[in-house]
C-alpha cells in the first residue's frame, strides 16, 4: 500500500476524475501514475473497478466507480483503494485486474446460435410474457464489472453467471440451448477458480446494476434441471 | 446426473439437502425433549420407543450420522476452497455494509456446534450405545428396575451449571447458524423470490424458537432438579 496526498478535489468530481487529478499531480512531480481501468465513464461498460474503503465501487449504492462522486467523502479523509481481489482476477498492475475469466465463461455458452441465412424468424413475432421480458432485461443489465466477485467473501462469480444464464433462460430463443449453456458456463466458472456461493447476499447489495439473487436461484434450478434432462 | 455433485452448484444442493435433513431432525429432537418439561412419563415412553425401534436405530440413526458428518466435512471442504479463491486478502474490507455477521461466519458457528456435538455425544449418545449394544441392556429400565431411566439420566446431566452454561452458549451459536442457514438452504435449491420472503420469516422464527426451546429445557431441568 502506498499513501498519496491529492489536492484540488471538487465534491462534484467523479471518483475517476479524482484519480485523474492524482495522476496529473504525480506526473508533474515526476512520479509514476497509478494504473486503473476505465472506459465509458457513464456506468455502462463495466471497465472501472476498485475496492474503495472496503466496498466494490465504493460506499454508494447502484453506481459504478465512475459514477461515484467525491461528495460521498469528507475533506481530509484517507480513502483506501484496492484492486478487485480474487484468484480468478489476477492483478495486472496497481488497480488493473484481468477479468478475462468472465469472457471465457461467456464464450462457454452465454450466447444463442442464430441462422443468419435470411430466413430467421423475427424475434418480435414470438410472444413473450411481460414478466419474462422484464426479468430477462433485468438480468441483461449486468455489465460484467466483477463487483459481485470482489464483494463476495468467497470470490464467487455466481451472480454474474446467474444473470448471464437467466437472460437467455427466460426467453424462447434461449431455451433451445439452455441445457448445454448452463452446464458449460458453470463448468467454466468452476474451472476458473471462483469460490462457492454461500448466499451472503453481498453481491446483490454491491452490484451497480442491482442484479437480484433470484438469478442465482434460477441458475441453480436450471443446472439441476439440465442434469436431470441429460 | 454425472458430475452434478462435483460441481459448485451440485455441492450447494448437497449442503442444502443435508441441512434440510438436520433441521427436520432438530425439530423432532426438540419435540421429544420438550415432553420432558410437561410429562416425564411421556418423555420416557417416547425415548424408549426411539431408542429401541429398529427403523430408528438401524435406518434413521446411520442416515443421521452420515448427514452430520457430510454436512461438516463438506462445510470444511467448501470453506477451504473458498479461502483459496481469494489468495490475497483485502487490506480494508467492510463486510458489514452488505451482509450479515451470521452469513459471513457460518464456519465459526458451525465449529462451535461441532464442539458442542462432541460434548453432547459424550454426555448422551456414547453412554446410550454402551448400555444398549455393549452391555446389552435393551430394557431401558433403571438399575433398581423401577421405571425407565431416560428422564433420570436427562435431569442428572443438567445439574452441573458448567454443562448448562456450555449448552446455552452452544444453542446461541446454533441460532446464529440457523439464522442464515435456513433461508440459505432454500436459496441453494432455487426457491423463488416470492416464496423466499415467507421462508425468511419462517426461518428466523425457527432459528429463534428451536434453540430457545432447548435452552428453556436445559434451564428448567437445572433449576427443578
Amino acid at each position: 500500500m502506498v499513501d498519496y496526498k491529492v489536492t484540488d478535489i471538487s465534491e462534484h468530481m467523479s471518483f475517476l476524475e479524482m484519480m485523474d487529478v492524482l495522476n496529473e499531480q504525480l506526473i508533474n512531480k515526476g512520479e509514476e501514475p497509478v494504473a486503473f481501468d476505465h472506459d465509458c465513464r457513464e456506468g455502462i461498460c463495466g471497465m472501472c473497478s476498485m475496492y474503495i474503503n472496503g466496498e466494490a465501487h465504493g460506499p454508494d449504492r447502484g453506481v459504478t466507480t465512475c459514477q461515484l462522486h467525491m461528495r460521498m467523502f469528507k475533506d481530509g479523509d484517507t480513502i483506501t483503494i484496492e484492486p478487485f481481489r480474487a484468484k480468478a482476477f489476477p492483478v495486472i498492475k496497481d488497480l488493473v485486474v484481468d477479468r478475462s475469466s468472465f469472457d471465457r465463461i461467456q464464450h462457454a455458452g452465454g450466447y444463442i446460435s442464430v441462422n443468419t441465412s435470411g430466413n430467421t424468424q423475427d424475434a418480435n413475432a414470438i410472444p413473450i410474457s411481460k414478466y419474462a421480458a422484464d426479468e430477462a432485461m433485468d438480468a441483461a443489465t449486468c455489465i460484467g464489472c466483477g463487483a459481485c466477485v470482489a464483494s463476495c467473501k468467497n470470490a464467487s462469480a455466481m451472480l454474474f453467471v446467474g444473470a448471464k444464464v437467466s437472460q437467455y433462460a427466460l426467453l424462447p430463443q434461449g431455451r433451445i440451448e439452455a441445457v448445454d449453456r448452463v452446464k458449460n458456463m458453470v463448468a467454466q466458472m468452476d474451472l476458473e477458480g471462483f469460490g462457492n456461493c454461500t448466499n451472503t447476499g453481498a453481491c446483490e447489495i454491491e452490484c451497480p446494476k442491482g442484479i437480484s439473487l433470484e438469478n442465482i436461484a434460477r441458475m441453480n434450478r436450471e443446472y439441476l434441471s439440465a442434469h436431470i434432462k441429460d | 446426473m454425472s458430475g452434478f455433485f462435483k460441481s459448485s452448484i451440485g455441492r450447494k444442493y448437497a449442503m442444502a439437502l443435508s441441512a434440510f435433513f438436520l433441521m427436520i431432525f432438530l425439530l423432532q429432537h426438540f419435540a421429544i425433549n420438550f415432553l420432558s418439561v410437561f410429562s416425564p412419563e411421556a418423555f420416557n415412553e417416547t425415548s424408549h420407543f426411539m431408542g429401541t425401534f429398529w427403523a430408528v436405530q438401524y435406518l434413521l440413526q446411520p442416515v443421521l450420522i452420515f448427514g452430520v458428518i457430510y454436512h461438516f466435512v463438506m462445510g470444511f471442504i467448501l470453506e477451504a476452497r473458498n479461502r483459496g479463491a481469494r489468495v490475497s486478502k483485502y487490506a480494508k474490507n467492510n463486510g458489514g455494509a452488505n451482509s450479515s455477521w451470521m452469513s459471513r461466519n457460518m464456519i465459526y458457528s458451525g465449529l462451535a456446534i461441532l464442539a458442542f456435538l462432541v460434548l453432547h455425544f459424550i454426555d448422551f449418545w456414547i453412554p446410550e450405545i454402551n448400555t444398549k449394544y455393549i452391555q446389552g441392556d435393551m430394557t431401558g429400565l433403571l438399575a433398581d428396575g423401577e421405571g425407565y431411566r431416560y428422564y433420570e439420566e436427562l435431569t442428572h446431566k443438567f445439574v452441573s451449571p458448567l454443562r448448562v452454561g456450555a449448552y446455552v452458549v452452544a444453542f446461541i451459536f446454533l441460532s446464529l447458524h440457523l439464522m442464515h442457514g435456513f433461508s440459505s438452504a432454500f436459496q441453494s435449491v432455487g426457491a423463488t423470490s416470492m416464496r423466499k420472503k415467507k421462508l425468511q420469516t419462517f426461518g428466523k422464527a425457527y432459528a429463534i424458537i428451536i434453540p430457545l426451546g432447548f435452552i428453556i429445557i436445559a434451564l428448567y431441568h437445572h433449576f427443578n432438579h
